[in-house]
């Protein structure tokens, strides 16, 4: 394998790990805020809060990991996106640092300030939806480069289609993929009156999901078709996305397996994910950069790798006792601990 | 002042730093302070130690959450206010970079296991355990981010050729002559702020009333670490000025108001200068300077007139030099004012003089981090990576810096003024006596 696409794939797998842990708490910040608008707060949110405290810290940092990383391998991205992305990056960085403090601020200080958790709940939609757009923006058209001068082209984007058909898959998925992930955890803490909120709402969000990533695929046609001829050749990945999807929703509707059920979304969006990725390749941005182009010289990315290998050896053990610790310690999950 | 892309990015960077800081310093001090007080009470089973280590942990879980995303604003602030600089620091810099984030993920880790794990564990000592990784991660975030800036004052392990990095070398450009020194002040004076902090917390409560066994305890404390870091923080310092005189000597000349060459040079404290470069109203010790500069007073230090003036710092950093100077000095006297009283047992060490001089010292100290850091990086104007990119080369040519800027200084008031309230709010409503009563009355 080459540096380049080591590079690439690594980081696409943190941006996957982050899609997964962000979506969960990003969801669960919007139940939490729904739970306590309809009044059912105290049916659920102390379960999302057991789960949410002490993780939310570590799903930052998959985020951090992503972009450093990507500055770090592929440095040119810094010159392209930083400069195209001053605004709406700037957007999303403030909805993280509202979302952020204000979960600590309601979480640890001030408890049920209704304001506080609507920040919280309201930012947890608006980040998926802020950061989809540098997604949307790697698919070219949307900026012009003229000499050294790097344009983002705002209108571009707000009347695209495509653009918003990813905004309103990254909702949704969000809410889906926190809903399966909250009725296991619901389960395992064997809470049956959390669990039939939110299989409820596993159940809402999930024709929506798919009925968006259709949308993504005939927009995507329209927007870049190169791109979209690349994803057919992936076709397989995108079809064993749908039967995981289809296999994660039986198992909640029939409230049979919902640790099996979650795996199953995990799987889903990995396969769709990865083969969005796949397809994308070899551009970073279309037609700005490519992987190969922007790599950085060889002597850094062998460090960079090394390191890498290093750090994961220390993150993995220690993941797994957070883990241990909180997910899968039955009399932490069910709040005996 | 002209307010175009180079200023606003410059102004923006500033202040998410400036308000970053705060909030960095806490998170790299107090997990140590956290760590020391636990120690205390689980090794003499002391429950006024252990209620220390949990009060202060609460209120930390605070600061960590806005020093988190504070971290992530200013990471992803250098890639869109600095493109051209990222450019080159990612082919250059990127190693220390990397490793940042893996020290704060494994911070990230501990602390939240640290933090919901008080009451699970049969041996005590487990849960004590949790604060080392926990001190190593904060900690080794300082010193990566630290190398980063280092190597911007101080780079080295590359060529720059038609703006392109060649010849790298990741591991040279990490140890640039400037780290280590920065690093070790960076470190001792984060511990230095926070056990100030922490003992201006204890004594306000002192003199507000609270004279129990656990506030005398928690000064004492506090009190002895901040003596210990102050010293060490002293030394850095130390250490930093030759560190200066020797590799960034135009940094030392603007901050000394230091113009010719010479040995025997004098070190200018505070003063007023005109636009001659005339000094006035300053106290001037003889030789001291060229002491600072190389433990003799025969050292030559090299004056601000042999820099171009286009390269020259502005002069104004002189302030912030001697401020954050003196500011150390006062934190070395009220420590040592407050344990000789209490170890000689001459005079009252809780007497109302001398608790609010350690009240002054909490907030002063956190001044001092800003003054250092504002001297450190206005003082290697007018370059981000000195002697190869200008500030003005780096910053963004996109639009809307305007715009961004006015939207984060109201992003940081809020978060300033709403942390203060809570935080407030958290320790008002809960007397560490009531919750000593409480959650250790069958030890008692």
């Amino acid at each position: 394998m080459t540096l380049e696409l080591l590079g690439i794939t690594v980081l696409w797998t943190f941006l996957y790990g982050y899609l997964i842990v962000a979506s969960i708490d990003f969801g669960a910040g919007f139940f939490a805020f729904y739970g306590k608008w309809t009044g059912r707060d105290h049916l659920i949110n102390d379960l999302i809060s057991r789960y949410l405290s002490p993780v939310w810290e570590v799903t930052n940092v998959f985020f951090v990991f992503f972009f450093v990383g990507i500055v770090g391998f592929f440095p040119d991205t810094a010159y392209y996106y930083g400069t195209a992305l001053l605004i709406p990056g700037s957007i999303a960085i403030i909805l993280i640092a509202i979302r952020g403090s204000f979960y600590a601020f309601g979480n640890y200080g001030s408890k049920d300030n209704m304001f506080y958790l609507f920040l919280y709940g309201a930012t947890g939609l608006l980040i998926p939806a802020s950061l989809s757009t540098a997604l949307t923006i790697s698919e070219g058209g949307f900026l012009q480069v003229s000499g050294d001068k790097v344009v983002f082209l705002a209108g571009e984007l707000f009347t695209s289609p495509y653009s918003w058909s990813v905004v309103v898959l990254a909702i949704v998925s969000v809410l889906f993929i926190s809903a399966a992930f909250l009725t296991y955890y619901a389960n395992r803490a064997a809470d049956d009156q959390a669990v039939t909120i939110v299989r409820k709402f596993a159940l809402f969000w999930s024709p929506p999901t798919i009925l968006a990533s259709f949308l993504v695929f005939v927009s995507l046609r329209e927007h870049n078709p190169q791109h979209f001829q690349n994803a057919l050749n992936y076709w397989w990945m995108f079809g064993l996305s749908l039967l995981f999807f289809l296999i994660a929703s039986i198992l909640i509707y029939k409230k049979r397996n919902y640790g099996l059920a979650f795996i199953s979304v995990m799987l889903q969006f990995l396969f769709a994910f990865f083969g969005y990725g796949a397809s994308h390749l070899p551009y970073i941005l279309y037609p700005f950069i490519t992987i190969e182009g922007s790599v950085t010289n060889p002597i850094m990315g062998q460090a960079l790798v090394i390191v890498f290998i290093a750090g994961l050896l220390l993150l993995i053990p220690s993941l797994i006792l957070l883990m241990k610790l909180f997910l899968f310690d039955a009399d932490y999950v069910k709040g005996k601990k | 002042m002209e307010l175009d892309n180079v200023m606003l990015s410059r102004l923006l960077t500033s202040a998410t730093l400036i308000f970053h800081i705060i909030f960095a310093t806490i998170g790299v001090g107090v997990p140590v302070m956290i760590a020391i007080a636990e120690f205390m009470g689980i090794k003499n089973n002391d429950s006024h130690y252990l209620l220390l280590a949990r009060r202060w942990a609460r209120g930390f879980t605070i600061t960590v959450a806005v020093g988190v995303v504070t971290g992530t604003a200013i990471g992803l602030q250098l890639s869109l206010l600095w493109p051209s600089f990222m450019q080159v620091a990612g082919q250059v810099i990127a190693l220390p970079l990397f490793m940042e984030t893996f020290a704060f993920f494994f911070e990230a880790i501990f602390l939240g296991i640290y933090l919901y794990t008080w009451d699970r564990f049969k041996n005590k000592w487990s849960h004590w355990l949790l604060t080392i990784p926990i001190m190593i991660g904060s900690s080794a975030s300082a010193l990566f981010i630290t190398t980063v800036n280092a190597f911007m004052n101080s780079p080295i392990g590359f060529d720059l050729s038609d703006g392109k990095a060649i010849n790298i070398n990741p591991l040279a450009a990490m140890m640039s002559p400037a780290m280590p020194t920065k690093v070790f002040h960076v470190i001792a004076s984060s511990y230095m702020t926070c056990a100030f902090i922490l003992a201006a917390i204890a004594a306000y409560a002192f003199l507000k009333g609270s004279r129990g066994a656990y506030h005398r305890k928690a000064l004492k404390l506090t009190m002895v670490s901040a003596f210990i870091f102050t010293g060490l923080t002293m030394v850095a310092g130390d250490l930093s000025a030759k560190y200066l005189a020797e590799y960034q000597p135009e940094k030392l000349a603007a901050g000394e108001w230091h113009f010719e060459t010479e040995s025997n040079a004098d070190l200018v404290v505070f003063g007023t200068i005109d636009e001659n470069n005339e000094v006035k109203n300053a106290i001037r010790i003889p030789g001291a300077l060229s002491f600072l500069a190389g433990n003799s007073f025969d050292t030559e230090v090299i004056g601000l007139n042999e820099f171009p003036e286009d390269e020259r710092p502005p002069l104004w950093i002189h302030y912030m030099f001697d401020l954050m100077v003196t500011i150390g000095m006062y934190g070395m006297f009220i420590a040592l004012l407050f344990l000789g009283l209490w170890i000689w047992k001459k005079g009252n060490p809780f007497s109302k003089p001398v608790l609010w001089g350690i009240v002054a010292a909490g907030p002063l100290s956190m001044l001092a981090i800003e003054f250092g850091w504002l001297y450190a990086e206005v003082g290697r104007q007018p370059w981000i990576l000195r002697g190869y990119m200008t500030v003005s080369e780096a910053a963004t040519k996109g639009d809307g810096v305007g715009i961004t800027f006015v939207l984060f200084i109201l992003l940081y008031m809020i978060l300033a003024i709403v942390t203060i309230s809570v935080l407030i709010k958290m320790f008002k409503n809960k007397p560490a006596e009531a919750e000593l009563e409480k959650r250790f009355k069958e030890e008692n």
